[in-house]
């Protein structure tokens, strides 16, 4: 294959950063995207050519360093895939394709396509957990959970931390993130003592950082490569309600 | 390459004694540090996995001052993000006659008895308190209708023990320690670095006192001293170029800690899993693993004829060869992960092979699809089969899948004593980059339960012992400013070099190298062979490489050639290990020795040692640490 890649290219926080086109050729449709990229990498570094910096580490879609806009979709058209797991069989043969990073004020441009989500990191800090120091916890067996429950506990906790969800939002809302590690502990017994605590401790941080508002567009749950569903956010509005009515 | 063999080295730390209780005398024999002195006490942690963050939150959550860092962008990325699996623990839930000493005797055998019994015993008893520890933070484990967790057997054990969530395990582990960690950040005991990289361990007046880190984002080069420094920087299977670890693995911070004189042990024990997704072409960065747990119901098979080129679909049942089921007729398709991976080797060296290259085995649901129908194979296997179709285009409910082994896990690491301390004292080593509990092959599940229980539980109370005697009191500046100039040429001697070749092209050619020559079968010839490579291949490296940019950026090239050629030098002594070794055991097969059915052979009466390596400017010395099995008595292991 023959493609076109019109590449955000941006050297550092305060540059202003520009799309710089470039032609791959020979690119194989059993490529990985990312794969497609080392190619273009490493003829750049053989031509003396600054390459293209983008975060990228397990690539086999868990680890949730990757992630690019592309062709205007956050990790690509292919539902509930990352841009690591994303194959260019899934592209025509001549097509132009735009790489871009993530945007929101809450994720700085690092360099090209490497963004800063420390903020999510800071959601966390904020009271994404439960409270018990190693070597205090009862046997696993003796509280029992529902198996419905720990299953939706399940769905909510496998969010990777990637960032689409943000990158998606027309309002740059971190909602999804925030509400599926919401979730994943409201709906399981040793997340209890601390969940209203922990719903505005973490609501709150998720504004201090400047993401917007939801406004139930459902654009983060689309691109979502694990598919987080959006009533989490419902529980987390609720658990957040709740807290304040206190 | 030459090497000399110096004095032996022993374990000191392990109390004698019953086995079952030497773990209960060490935690009260390893002195406390009382409370109000714990905050004066530095401690770095390196690495953000299951071993790293486990370790640095518990730190935290003890009192001491910890300094964590990671090379990504967040402690949640670590590659124990990707175990699929399980965790192994001794709860018997199931009561079906699982036991510590079954789990300890389980891991001893399947270590091929080369690894130590009390540590072992130890890993056995602790795997009990991760699983309440992981639960209580909120880990959703799968569980039954009855509310209580679930468990399966998997990698060969014969009782169910594994306890796991969906095919994503050691992510919500992973996730369970990082929120811990995360906390502690938050309570101010743990201050984290995000993408800072690990470029050498700073000693002075013969004590592990700090680090050396380069911030990947600005390029500076820092320096952080502390009272103790603990490793929990992983494998290096990404000596091999393609391996199933994260691309940004890699053995810088545990090889320089060995220049600076920590010993490695084993360094040839290298897990092949046998359930990877094959090569598809040049280009390939990595390559991925699909769940052992497919075993249970797929069946492996090649074509009895050679180069047979028909669709599978084509191949009568008679002309089809399921060779694990005919070869290991009690195990079938569970065999061990050596095992299994050595067998797919054999019959595409046959010319047996499937797919591109021949380099590739079929694993078929057909039968389990009949049997079980598709509903319940989509329910048990759906994420995985999805997973498959993504990467190569296939379906795997209309085609068998494809798979060939691939590197997966080290067993070999820096050298450390029962407390997990490296011969340089102050050094801790934890996880997969220590070599010290799964012997010359680790059971499936178990990667996940050493991790934790080193970083919750053993290293804890350990390093207390250690810190007892601090704070160490002032870091010699000479040391600290001999680690930064070392540091600083080796980034300058790189980017001036200035060739016509790329990082990743001379780290493919050495992986390509490594496992043609020290891969899943060796020989004196291949070892031979490879270690007169090697050198030659470094040199063109440091004479040839080309890294762009500068140091004073983000620059991802020049983070990828520093971690090159420290590879070149571990495949050295990964090799020169494997030459030495002359048996066969666990993932190390040596072709020269194998018993009639061309299964391994050990040589207990000359190798059951430990091999620690000693880096001397005048070359390797071997120090071994001879092993002894008072409880498990040393079989030939036979799955038969």
């Amino acid at each position: 294959m023959n493609l076109t890649l019109k590449v955000w290219r941006q050297s550092g926080p305060q540059d202003k950063g520009r799309m710089v086109t470039y032609r791959v050729e020979d690119i194989s449709p059993d490529m990985s995207f990312l794969e497609m990229l080392d190619v273009l990498n490493e003829r750049l570094i053989l031509e003396g050519d600054d390459p293209i910096a983008f975060d990228h580490d397990c690539r086999e879609g868990i680890c949730g360093m990757c992630g690019m806009v592309i062709n205007g979709v956050a990790h690509g058209e292919q539902r509930a895939t990352t841009t690591c797991q994303l194959h260019m069989r899934h592209f025509e043969d001549g097509a132009e394709i735009t790489i871009e990073p993530w945007r929101a004020a809450p994720f700085p441009v690092v360099k090209d396509l490497v963004v800063d989500r420390s903020s999510f990191d800071r959601i966390i800090q904020a009271g994404g957990f439960v409270s018990v120091p190693a070597g205090s916890a009862p046997d696993a067996h003796s509280v029992p959970v529902r198996k419905e429950d720990a299953d939706s506990a399940f769905d909510a906790a496998t969010c990777i931390g990637c960032g689409a969800c943000v990158a998606a939002c027309p309002n740059g809302s971190a909602s999804l993130f925030t509400a599926a590690k919401i979730t994943h502990l409201s709906l399981l017994p040793q997340g209890q003592p601390e969940r209203l605590n922990r719903a505005k401790a973490m609501v709150d941080q998720m504004d201090s950082e400047g993401f917007g508002g939801c406004t139930n567009t459902g654009e983060c749950t689309a691109v979502c490569p694990k598919g987080i569903p959006l009533d989490t956010i419902a529980q987390m509005n609720a658990d957040y309600l709740k807290a304040n009515s206190k | 390459m030459k090497y000399t063999e110096g004095a032996p080295i022993q374990d000191t730390k392990a109390p004698a004694g019953p086995i079952e209780e030497r773990w209960e005398k060490r935690k009260f024999s390893a002195r406390l540090v009382n409370p109000a002195n714990k905050r004066k006490l530095d401690v770095i942690v390196v690495g953000t996995g299951l071993a790293g963050g486990s370790a640095a939150a518990t730190l935290g959550e003890l009192g001491y001052n910890v300094t964590s860092f990671c090379y990504q962008d967040s402690p949640r990325r670590a590659h124990s993000i990707a175990a699929q699996g399980g965790i192994n623990a001794a709860k018997n839930y199931r009561g079906d006659g699982d036991s510590i000493y079954r789990l300890f005797y389980d891991t001893v055998k399947g270590g091929d008895f080369r690894a130590r019994e009390s540590n072992v015993y130890r890993l056995a008893q602790v795997s009990v308190n991760i699983i309440d520890q992981a639960v209580a933070q909120g880990v959703p484990f799968a569980r039954e209708y009855g509310g209580l967790l679930d468990t399966r057997s998997f990698g060969g054990a014969q009782v169910s023990r594994t306890f796991y969530a969906r095919g994503q395990t050691g992510q919500q582990l992973l996730l369970g320690a990082y929120q811990a960690l995360e906390r502690q950040i938050a309570a101010g005991t743990v201050t984290m670095h995000t993408r800072h990289e690990m470029l050498d361990v700073i000693v002075s007046e013969g004590r592990a006192r700090g680090v050396i880190v380069r911030d990947m984002v600005t390029g500076e080069i820092e320096r952080h001293l502390a009272d103790a420094v603990v490793l929990a920087t992983g494998g290096y299977g990404n000596v091999f170029f393609l391996s199933t670890n994260a691309k940004g693995c890699n053995t810088t911070a545990i090889w320089r800690a060995h220049e600076r004189g920590a010993y490695f042990a084993n360094p040839c024990y290298t897990q092949i899993h046998p359930t990877c997704i094959p090569v598809s072409g040049d280009y390939q960065s990595k390559l991925t693993l699909m769940s052992e747990s497919l075993r249970n119901d797929g069946r492996v098979w090649v074509p009895l004829r050679k180069n047979d080129e028909r669709a599978p679909g084509d191949i009568p049942e008679d002309e089809r060869d399921y060779y694990l089921e005919r070869i290991y007729p009690a195990f079938g398709n569970l065999v061990p992960r050596d095992i299994a991976s050595r067998a797919a080797k054999n019959v595409c060296d046959e010319g047996r092979g499937v797919g591109p290259g021949g380099l590739g085995v079929y694993l078929d649901f057909r039968d389990a699809i009949d049997r079980l129908g598709r509903d319940a194979v989509e329910k048990k296997y759906g994420n995985l089969f999805e997973m498959y179709e993504r990467i190569t285009g296939e379906n795997p409910y209309d085609v068998p899948m494809r798979i060939y082994p691939a590197v997966h896990y080290t067993m070999g690491g820096l050298w450390v004593d029962y407390d997990l301390q490296s011969t340089i004292p102050g050094l801790f080593v934890i996880g997969e980059a220590n070599f010290s509990d799964h012997g010359a092959n680790r059971l499936g599940a178990s990667a996940l339960m050493q991790g934790l229980a080193d970083g919750y539980f053993v290293l804890p109370t350990t390093i207390g012992d250690y810190l007892a005697d601090g704070p160490f009191g002032e870091v010699d500046e000479e040391a600290v400013a001999e680690a930064e100039i070392k540091v600083r040429s080796k980034i300058d001697r790189l980017l001036a070099v200035n060739g016509t070749r790329t990082p990743d092209s001379f780290h493919r050619e050495l992986g390509k190298l490594m496992w043609d020559y020290c891969g899943m079968e060796r020989t004196e010839e291949s070892l031979r062979k490879a270690l007169e490579r090697i050198p030659e291949l470094r040199q063109e490296f440091w004479e040839n490489v080309k890294v762009s940019g500068t140091a004073e950026e983000l620059n991802q090239v020049l983070e990828r050639a520093g971690r090159v050629a420290d590879f070149f030098d571990l495949a050295e002594l990964m090799c020169l290990d494997a030459l030495v070794r002359t048996e066969s055991c666990g993932g190390h097969f040596r072709a020269e020795s194998q018993d009639a059915d061309g299964e391994a052979l050990r040589d207990d009466e000359k190798f059951a040692h430990v091999s620690a390596w000693e880096r001397t400017p005048d070359g390797p010395v071997l120090h071994k640490e001879p092993l002894e099995y008072e409880y498990v008595k040393m079989t030939q292991r036979s799955y038969k």
